[in-house]
């Protein structure tokens, strides 16, 4: 009986994994595609990549796409954990508002903080851009490094910067030699969902980059006419690459099971 | 004498070394006020006022009736919630059993599963919605423009929302309880009913939130699989971009949220009723 429902559970599972992988598979299958058809196969060749690789626009788009995502990154990673610290040692009615209106952003449909952003730009008088794009970014990824460091920075005993303190450390070097080390692995993980966010990020992004700014999802949404082979070129490379990072990371934190 | 102001300087110091960490979430204070509280007064200033005679503004509510007489983006809003609503109910009958089977598996399979369900999340969602579409076009191109394709790409692409949240909390049920469900004469399906389901409501609810929010005000998905068809997400942008009609723009963004806010408070108030039931039996 249990190996039964075993199979049945296993052929399910199969299935939402052929739905899961099928598209993925297709685009990889036809970016390697010799004709221009996405849908008729014409032998083997590695012509789009070269055609990728030779297109302005699309580079630039990545650049761009990665750009934003770093220094988003680096800057909501900063004020965020910072912030973090700074919440713990603030009263209880202050910090319950502030981590209220902090989780706005995270509730809220994404058009709404789009327009909600466009709308201050604006009235601010500010031309659309990669500037303007990069503050809508921290905008948005501050709040998930908030929730991701904020409750173990909480979980830390509120003494332990004291102690440093009286043995003699000034608050900034207390903080980097008794905080630091204790949230570095939530300081990782706010890293890796700031940065994913803001790499995949269309909506936001679109609403705020003016007619100057791209990246990769605008790039594909603007595109006139239909999608050329070299996006499939492109997703490959992208998909490898996830594949490689998230190969790795389990392998890594499969070892860090066995260690425990 | 020399007692007390020792004591003094004491609690000086003290007062000192707190003090500095407070400063510490300043930029982030600026950030917040500015770039979020700000931005969402913005909208509502802009949905209730209007424009006249150059620099007079007055307050107004004539977008919001303006929008409740057209029926059509009324029809719009409705299939927006409508699909959203089928995308979550779908996503739940796939993604629970699909998260229970998981968690009867050996501790490495699972790791690797769940892996594998999530790791396309990571792919760019526009890519994975224009891989969507050329399926179809290798199917049955007619199918495009269909409820049906825009419900398969947003079952595709939210399904790891809700399977997530729901895994997680099956993953943490004590296997004990089964037994102990088993030893006390319960059915495989009673287990379920009165184990299994009642320890797993919050994943699955919040599994409904993080599916049912993003599929209601999705702008690329109808753009690719719906040929170009109009939903609320695409109609906010058109008023944006095409019309330039801003005012009306954010009113229809503040139907939605309060529409999906709603939702939202609905569904946790069903979590909340689960709980004192619980209670009240215990």
């Amino acid at each position: 009986m249990k190996k039964h429902n075993n199979l049945l559970s296993g052929i399910f599972i199969f299935l939402v994994l052929l739905f899961v992988y099928a598209p993925i598979f297709s685009l990889v299958l036809f970016s390697f595609n010799a004709n221009r058809s996405l849908t008729t196969w014409g032998g083997f060749s590695f012509e789009w990549y070269g055609e990728l690789f030779r297109s302005r626009e699309i580079m630039n788009a990545v650049v761009w796409t990665f750009i934003i995502a770093i220094l988003a990154t680096i800057i909501s990673v900063i004020v965020g954990t910072f912030a973090a610290i700074g919440l713990s040692k603030n009263k209880k009615l202050f910090r319950n508002v502030v981590i209220n209106l902090n989780n706005i952003p995270i509730v809220n449909p994404e058009i709404v903080t789009a327009i909600g952003l466009l709308l201050l730009f604006q009235s601010l008088k500010l031309q659309g851009g990669y500037g303007t794009m990069l503050l809508a970014h921290i905008a948005f990824c501050t709040p998930y490094v908030i929730i991701t460091v904020y409750p173990k920075v909480k979980s830390l005993d509120p003494s332990l910067i004291e102690a440093a303190q009286d043995l003699g450390a000034t608050p900034m070097r207390a903080i980097y030699y008794a905080v630091f080390p204790q949230i570095k692995v939530a300081i990782f993980a706010a890293a890796a969902i700031a940065f994913t966010m803001s790499f995949d990020d269309f909506v936001i992004s679109y609403f705020t980059a003016g007619s100057t700014g791209t990246n990769i999802s605008i790039y594909l949404y603007t595109l006139k006419r239909g999608i050329p082979p070299t996006i499939n070129a492109l997703s490959t490379i992208m998909i490898l690459v996830v594949t490689i990072v998230v190969t790795l990371n389990f392998i890594l934190t499969r070892k860090q099971y066995k260690e425990v | 004498m020399f007692h007390g102001p020792l004591q003094t300087s004491v609690r000086e110091k003290r007062k000192v070394k707190v003090k500095p960490y407070t400063f510490l979430g300043i930029p982030y204070y600026v950030l917040l006020s500015s770039l979020i509280i700000i931005p969402l007064l913005l909208i509502i200033v802009y949905a209730v006022t209007i424009q006249e005679q150059g620099l007079y503004y007055k307050f107004t509510l004539i977008y919001f009736r303006q929008f409740f007489n057209e029926h059509e983006f009324v029809k719009v809003m409705a299939d927006s919630i409508v699909l959203a609503l089928m995308t979550t109910l779908i996503c739940l009958f796939i993604g629970y059993p699909l998260a229970y089977f998981i968690t009867k598996r050996k501790p490495i399979t699972q790791a690797i599963l769940v892996l594998l369900i999530t790791a396309p999340m990571w792919v760019n969602m526009l890519i994975r919605t224009v891989a969507w579409k050329q399926i179809f076009d290798m199917i049955n191109p007619r199918l495009l423009g269909t409820d049906f394709a825009i419900i398969v790409g947003m079952v595709y692409v939210f399904l790891p929302f809700m399977v997530l949240p729901i895994y997680t909390v099956l993953s943490k049920i004590d296997p004990l309880l089964y037994e102990a469900s088993a030893d006390l004469g319960g059915s495989n399906l009673k287990t379920f009913r009165k184990v299994t389901l009642p320890l797993s409501i919050s994943g699955v609810l919040s599994g409904i939130t993080m599916v049912l929010l993003p599929a209601a005000t999705t702008m690329v998905i109808p753009r690719y699989l719906g040929q170009n068809r109009v939903l609320i997400g695409t109609l906010i942008e058109r008023k944006f971009y095409d019309s330039g009609n801003w005012g009306y723009g954010a009113a229809i963004a503040i139907i939605l949220s309060l529409i999906i806010m709603v939702m939202v408070l609905f569904t946790k108030k069903l979590d909340r009723n689960k709980e004192v039931e619980r209670d009240e039996k215990a």
